[in-house]
């Protein structure tokens, strides 16, 4: 279809917590994708980076630092940012290039290095920034807008904390043979019940830590691919990189309050159903399509809230899905079969790459002992700060 | 001491029932907050005077949560040892907005439940360097029927 572009290659540097140079982890993913796609880096034509806040200029201008260290060969390069979703705004930057004929191959690259801890924003005394004012006025943290939707599932659909615990169980055996994850150790619901809480309803083992890591993909125009000699590759069907539509009614990282819908009424579809919509239009394909999906599990009760966002089921079904053991690998849409955030840690930048990644692996039949069966359609999704949509769908 | 005033100018009226400061689009309706634009949100409509108005000082919980661990800076806490706060995200019923603020000290998530009635409170922002600085806090109402 003409509007594919091929997934050459897949590469990362594993997750984890060791304080090396952001680059260090970006240049081994960028290489390893590469080399899964039989492409001298010398024939990449445009390299994107996913920009990393905390790394000083060299993060700002990742593209380029990448480029750099991998040496230059004369590539365009962009950074784009986009909190957490800014690996698929590089993913859709390298589509659309490719695309619109002014490229065959590029290099997509999120690497991160993270503090310990809760993420914080940039230090100063900013009076005008909507994220460093959130936690001076009401310490209002990440975990705490997580916090905020757990509690609704809980007050509106009867949710407990342990359905939310069964979650993490789920994804840590996910991820007990993926040897990227940092975390490979299965957790039982207990453990996550006797965890610390939090941010009420949410305890620690619900909560995703933040990591290092990075991964890469190299994508190719369909007729690129073909003469490489990649005869049927992975094909990206859709990027949605959507915004909200005013009124946004539901309160979202960093923002201290919503839009108002006094005067218009709020959308049919809420933001992060309508990041799924607009892919799922792009790609023609619908919920009923999916092998397998990978969601932005920041908290356990987020992954149900995507059950629903995705069009798994119903609202308010999602507890009753992950219980009959359909999101379960075995099951009819396995979701988070890498084992998700639980199993690795938030590395921003890297981690919607690393979502594609995990697809590409699945549909190509190469995850080893987490294999979805018959692997045809995956999705992944999830939502940066600031309202940036991201939803990627790929096919065989 | 000294006057205690708004934290961010103009967000909070802190003289007799506080209230916060929204902007009210005199064309369209649509309310904002925080009162940080000019012009009005609402994409459909090109009205660039909005009029600065005080929000309802009541609503109900949307949601909440708290915070078991003391949040990173620039968060300054009121206490040392750090103790935990509760934060409410409150539907205000005429501007149909969500505005997000720690609960009052003295109640916790035990004294909430989504759709629970609270009123807006002001107390100060820290005991530090934030004294003299008024913030918001969601009050859960008294006598309000519980679950």
């Amino acid at each position: 279809m003409s509007g594919d572009v091929a997934v050459l290659g897949a590469g990362m540097h594993p997750w984890g917590k060791w304080g090396k140079p952001f680059v260090t982890y970006g240049v081994a993913a960028a290489r390893a994708a590469l080399a899964d796609a039989g492409v001298a880096w010398g024939d990449v034509q445009m390299v994107v980076g996913g920009e990393t806040v905390r790394n000083g200029y060299g993060g700002y201008v990742a593209g380029s630092t990448i480029a750099r260290a991998l040496g230059w060969n004369g590539a365009r390069v962009a950074t784009c940012y986009a909190a957490c979703a800014s690996g698929s705004a590089g993913i859709e930057a390298a589509r659309t290039r490719i695309l619109a004929g002014l490229c065959d191959i590029a290099l997509v690259v999120g690497a991160d290095t993270t503090p310990k801890g809760f993420l914080a924003p940039n230090a100063g005394e900013r009076w005008d920034d909507p994220d460093w004012l959130r936690f001076r006025l009401i310490g209002a943290t990440n975990p705490a807008y997580f916090g905020l939707y757990a509690r609704r599932r809980i007050d509106l659909y009867g949710a407990s904390p342990a359905d939310f615990a069964a979650v993490k169980v789920k994804n840590s055996r996910h991820g007990l043979h993926n040897p990227y994850a940092r975390y490979r150790k299965e957790v039982s619901a207990d453990e996550v019940m006797e965890s610390p809480v939090v941010a009420d309803p949410l305890r620690l083992l619900d909560i995703c830590a933040t990591s290092d890591g990075a991964a890469a993909v190299v994508l190719a125009s369909m007729e690129t691919a073909r003469r490489l000699g990649h005869a049927d590759p992975v094909r990206i069907r859709a990027v949605s990189t959507v915004t909200p539509t005013f009124p946004n009614t539901v309160v979202d990282l960093p923002d201290i309050a919503t839009d108002s819908a006094a005067a218009v009424a709020a959308p049919a579809l809420s933001f992060r159903e309508s990041v799924a919509a607009a892919a799922y239009e792009e790609a023609g394909l619908g919920p009923e399509d999916l092998s397998l999906a990978e969601v932005y599990d920041l908290s356990t009760a987020l992954e149900l809230d995507w059950y629903e966002d995705i069009g798994l089921c119903a609202k308010g079904e999602a507890e009753k899905l992950l219980h009959e053991g359909v999101t379960t690998i075995g099951g009819r849409v396995p979701v988070n079969p890498s084992g998700g955030l639980a199993c690795f840690g938030e590395a921003v930048p890297a981690q919607a790459v690393a979502q594609v990644c995990e697809v590409t692996w699945q549909l190509r039949g190469q995850a080893g002992e987490r294999q979805v069966e018959a692997a045809r359609v995956g999705l992944t999704i999830n939502q940066g700060l600031f309202g940036h949509g991201s939803c990627v769908i790929l096919s065989k | 001491m000294t006057t205690q005033a708004s934290a961010v100018e103009g967000w909070l009226d802190v003289a007799g029932n506080p209230a916060l400061l929204g902007k009210k689009c005199p064309s369209c309706g649509t309310y904002m907050f925080p009162p940080t634009g000019s012009w009005c949100p609402n994409p459909s409509c090109s009205c660039d005077e909005l009029e600065t108005v005080a929000l309802s000082r009541t609503g109900t919980v949307w949601s909440y949560t708290d915070a078991q661990y003391r949040p990173p800076a620039p968060y300054v806490p009121s206490t040392d040892p750090y103790e935990p706060f509760a934060i409410a995200a409150v539907e205000l019923e005429e501007e149909k907005l969500v505005v997000l603020g720690q609960v009052a000290s003295g109640y916790g998530v035990a004294d909430l439940h989504v759709g629970a009635p609270v009123e807006l409170v002001v107390e100060p922002l820290d005991n530090g360097e934030g004294a003299d600085k008024l913030v918001w806090r969601w009050k859960p109402v008294a006598g309000a029927d519980r679950r």
